[in-house]
């Protein structure tokens, strides 16, 4: 697809004799909202990871932006603006709220060529960030303090704080209730309309069929479908995988 | 506060430490001081990889080895003044722990400690094995008894290893609060989350090695005008290694007032004992406490009171 802001083709991954991902082709448009789902164990997680550049990839590219991402390490794609949440919150444990998100802050955003923010202007960033997520009234305290949802919030504003142009969260609802859930979902939107893609790998289906415009469908390490999210869970080889025959 | 006021007030505690010492007018104060200074710095230094960036190097004794053995080897090839001898020692020792960093950093928590170790190991086996530095034999220096200005030899050595306590404190201080400083921490936290937000972990890590090989080259440059006779032994005693691991654990590894706690309070206990009971019970006393603390303040000293200040504000 031209234009793409993300393409992956002929993506392939092994972890010795068991292949975790076969031949994945996905592309992503600027501004799309896609939701990537399968079962436990189908991959999902392993693309991310090869995507990000946490995993290499034996076969395949990674394009994003137009560029050739193949080769570089996670931090380059992160400053080229990728940025992803973990499954489970990886949030750095001995800094304050704040003081992880002023990490990408420092070593993204003022990374890249012609930026340089003052500390006035970090302090602001992680505040207005902070408002986003409505944690700023636990800015000073350490990610132990705070409740599952609020960790997974810290998580996504952490990943927001790198101003991505691709955000992946990677199932970052799971073991949430249902209006936290929503809440999250609505975070998320709320991101896509100020630009920023997002890729969505979640297991709530009622979460992902509010969110996703367009439905990936992975089930051992093949993607099996990929369309419009209605069309997607009526397609017979999706129930079977899903459901059983 | 900014660094430059820490550096003046560091320099101000310095002196009155020094001039504070000569009112005493005891060689010995100078001679059990200097050694406490020593471990302070090599605390420190330890810290800077150990503590900030959680990577435990078990190989200080061979850093410090390296700065004592360059000074061997200058003393003997191209006499020089410490103040330079110390800087190529810092050097040395920075480039070992370069090279150190760049073979072994892949490796992760237990391997590599181990890794450390075995650096250790090697770099003794080379110095044992050369013999213009006085192979396994040892080499001696003959120091001056005075110097101009200051007087005896010893306090010459003193003041310069309470230059190098003002400098590594400082440059402890300054990584804490700088960007560098978060760098280690996430490296510390988390070192995929670290890679995710953008800190390039690898080249972090390669500065933390290369600092802390450099100060504990430092320290050990002086060594031999200290102790007179320098032999391989002595230069990579289990005692560095185990000292500058336990003093920062027992005053704390999160922050550079840890070290210094650590290394005043082992170090002090360590020359006590030496003068009371005898000198071989140093290493019962740092097992003992490093056994205690790990139990009772795994954080150290500065988390206890961390701990209790945030307590307190509940």
């Amino acid at each position: 697809m031209a234009g793409a802001l993300l393409e992956v083709a002929g993506l392939s991954k092994r972890f010795g004799g068991f292949v975790a991902l076969d031949g994945i082709d996905l592309a992503v448009t600027a501004g799309e909202r896609v939701g990537l789902i399968g079962p436990n164990g189908s991959g999902k997680s392993t693309l991310v990871n090869c995507i990000c550049g946490t995993l290499t990839n034996e076969t395949g590219t990674v394009r994003f932006n137009g560029e050739v991402v193949n080769g570089l390490l996670t931090h380059e794609r992160t400053r080229r603006g990728m940025a992803r949440s973990f499954q489970l919150p990886r949030p750095f444990a001995t800094l304050t709220v704040a003081e992880n998100l002023r990490v990408p802050l420092l070593y993204t955003v003022n990374a890249r060529p012609g930026s340089s923010l003052s500390p006035a202007e970090l302090d602001a960033r992680c505040a207005e960030l902070l408002q986003l997520v409505a944690l700023a009234g636990k800015a000073t305290k350490l990610p132990r303090d705070l409740t599952q949802v609020e960790m997974r919030k810290l998580e996504l504003a952490r990943a927001m704080a790198a101003e991505p142009k691709l955000l992946i969260a990677d199932e970052s609802m799971a073991g949430l209730s249902q209006s936290e859930v929503d809440d999250i979902v609505n975070l998320l939107i709320q991101l896509n309309e100020r630009g920023i893609t997002i890729i969505l790998i979640e297991h709530i289906m009622r979460a992902v069929m509010k969110f996703s415009q367009r439905l990936v469908v992975l089930v051992s390490g093949k993607k099996i479908a990929d369309g419009m999210p209605a069309d997607v869970i009526r397609d017979p080889e999706v129930e079977r995988a899903y459901l059983g025959q | 506060m900014r660094t430059r006021v820490f550096l003046l007030i560091s320099i101000a505690v310095a002196a009155v430490v020094f001039f504070g010492a000569r009112m005493v007018n005891n060689d010995y104060v100078f001679f059990a001081g200097y050694t406490v200074l020593q471990f302070i710095v090599l605390a420190t230094a330890w810290n800077i990889l150990g503590g900030y960036t959680g990577y435990v190097n078990f190989g200080s004794a061979a850093f410090f080895a390296m700065g004592a053995y360059t000074t061997v080897f200058f003393h003997k090839a191209f006499p020089m003044p410490i103040p330079i001898l110390i800087a190529i020692g810092g050097v040395v020792s920075g480039i070992v722990g370069l090279g150190m960093g760049y073979l072994t950093l892949r490796l992760r928590g237990a391997f590599f400690a181990i890794a450390t170790l075995a650096l250790a190991v090697v770099l003794q086996t080379l110095v044992v094995n050369w013999d213009y530095v006085g192979g396994s034999r040892g080499a001696y220096i003959i120091r001056p008894n005075e110097i101009a200005w200051i007087g005896p030899y010893i306090q010459y050595l003193f003041l310069l290893m309470l230059a190098l306590v003002v400098m590594s404190i400082t440059i402890a201080r300054w990584i804490e609060r700088s960007q560098l400083g978060y760098g280690f921490a996430t490296i510390r936290d988390d070192e995929l989350a670290a890679e995710a937000s953008g800190v390039p972990t690898l080249r972090l890590k390669l500065v933390a090695t290369t600092i802390s090989g450099a100060l504990m080259g430092m320290a050990g440059a002086p060594f031999p005008y200290y102790i007179g006779y320098l032999q391989p032994s002595s230069a990579f005693g289990l005692e560095y290694a185990v000292n500058s691991i336990a003093m920062p654990m027992i005053g704390g590894t999160t922050s550079w007032v840890g070290p210094l706690i650590g290394a005043i309070l082992l170090g002090s206990l360590q020359q006590i004992a030496t003068v009371t009971i005898s000198s071989a019970v140093n290493l019962l006393i740092v097992g003992l406490l490093l056994v205690a603390f790990v139990i009772i303040a795994p954080n150290g000293i500065v988390g206890l009171v961390q701990s209790w200040v945030r307590r307190r504000e509940k």
